[in-house]
């Protein structure tokens, strides 16, 4: 038996080579064991056959790669996303253990963008509740919207306002990885209400659109017309022309303004805006939802306001 | 390339699978926990966990 093998399918010579590499019996060529007396046109061809055999692993393997990739960004992505989180909230409850506000109070002073305490980049200052993703929804938000923040959990727009203040305190999250935070704000309904809380205060917001509308649409029993029916219920613009969800292009700046999508008009009320990415999985468009403070609880007493579970005050 | 690796391995063919497997995994690994938490900030962003901000 030849010591080498030949490559290719060669099923019969399987049992006699080591290797357990096949040559096909259509390209079996001047018989097998003829190793050292190969012709010019056989060496030709077994490297050719070389060059093919490597290119298709080498794709093979590029594709495996790119998968594992896809794996990496919908699952792993988290687990490391998720550390960085459990670490901002760790972080932000020893301040406030020691007394300390990252925020120094300004949430209750209403000072415009430019005077407030500057926050550094990554560094939670406040907690985000949404019941209505499930009762143990708690993410600690952090200041800034960079990919860096972002991997941390959800960020705010640096030039919004802070939570409670009148205008508007925009957050940004991450829709499917990297924590997720937002995996299913497509899930809000108009009154669905959203926590957040400072070292001061409880912010109770209260997503807009139009609630009667949504109640009388999850009464429609065909799924499609209810489903039309709730979309138009929280697309419905309010007095001042602000919706409880939109769907617009990335470059839509305007959603996160003190009166969203009115640049020139004066706050006169405090609203929350979350962005994420829309549909899921695609960077095409952004998912916005808009809330408006409904009252603000301080955090003196130590109970939880009574939209949360377990909640008195 | 496989072929090669798979000719290096000692053993039979169950250890060498089973090595094989282990060489699958260990790759994987390295790739997900290191390779790609490297490689995917200095990657432009792709649109599975794309950007989520509204930007000029």
């Amino acid at each position: 038996m030849s010591g080498k093998h030949r490559g290719g399918w060669d099923f019969s010579a399987a049992a006699e080579n080591p290797a357990g590499t096949f040559v096909p019996p259509a390209r079996r060529r001047g018989g097998r064991g003829s190793v050292g007396n190969r012709s010019v046109p056989d060496r030709i061809d077994e490297g050719l056959r070389t060059l093919a055999r490597g290119a298709g692993e080498l794709m093979v393997t590029c594709g495996a790669v790119l998968l594992l990739f896809v794996v990496y960004e919908v699952w792993v992505s988290n687990l490391f996303a998720d550390h960085r989180q459990a670490q901002v909230h760790h972080r932000l409850a020893t301040a406030w253990q020691h007394g300390q506000d990252p925020l120094k109070g300004q949430d209750r002073l209403n000072l415009p963008v430019g005077k407030q305490v500057v926050l550094p980049a990554g560094q939670g200052f406040a907690n985000l509740y949404i019941p209505a993703f499930g009762k143990d929804y708690a993410r600690t938000i952090v200041q800034g919207t960079s990919d860096s923040d972002l991997a941390a959990g959800p960020g705010h727009y640096v030039t919004s306002q802070l939570p409670g203040q009148l205008g508007n305190f925009a957050v940004a999250g991450h829709r499917v990885g990297k924590g997720e935070p937002f995996l299913n704000l497509d899930k809000l309904r108009p009154g669905d209400m959203i926590v957040v809380q400072t070292a001061s205060n409880w912010y109770v917001y209260s997503v807009l659109g139009n609630r009667a509308a949504y109640q009388a649409a999850i009464r429609i029993a065909d799924r499609d017309k209810q489903d039309a029916a709730v979309a138009a219920a929280l697309a419905k613009p309010d007095s001042q022309g602000v919706r409880g969800r939109e769907i617009v292009s990335p470059n839509a700046v305007g959603v996160i303004d003190p009166v969203p999508n009115h640049p020139q008009a004066t706050a006169t009320r405090a609203l929350l805006t979350l962005t994420t990415c829309h549909p899921k999985y695609s960077a095409n468009q952004r998912l916005i939802v808009h809330a408006q403070l409904v009252r603000a609880v301080p955090r003196a007493g130590g109970a939880l306001p009574r939209e949360l579970p377990g909640g008195t005050s | 390339m496989y072929g090669w690796i798979w000719r290096q391995l000692p053993g039979g063919t169950a250890l060498r699978l089973l090595q094989a497997l282990l060489l699958v995994a260990l790759v994987s690994a390295l790739l997900l926990f290191v390779v790609f938490p490297w490689v995917e900030p200095r990657l432009p962003a792709n649109p599975l966990t794309g950007p989520v901000t509204v930007t000029r």
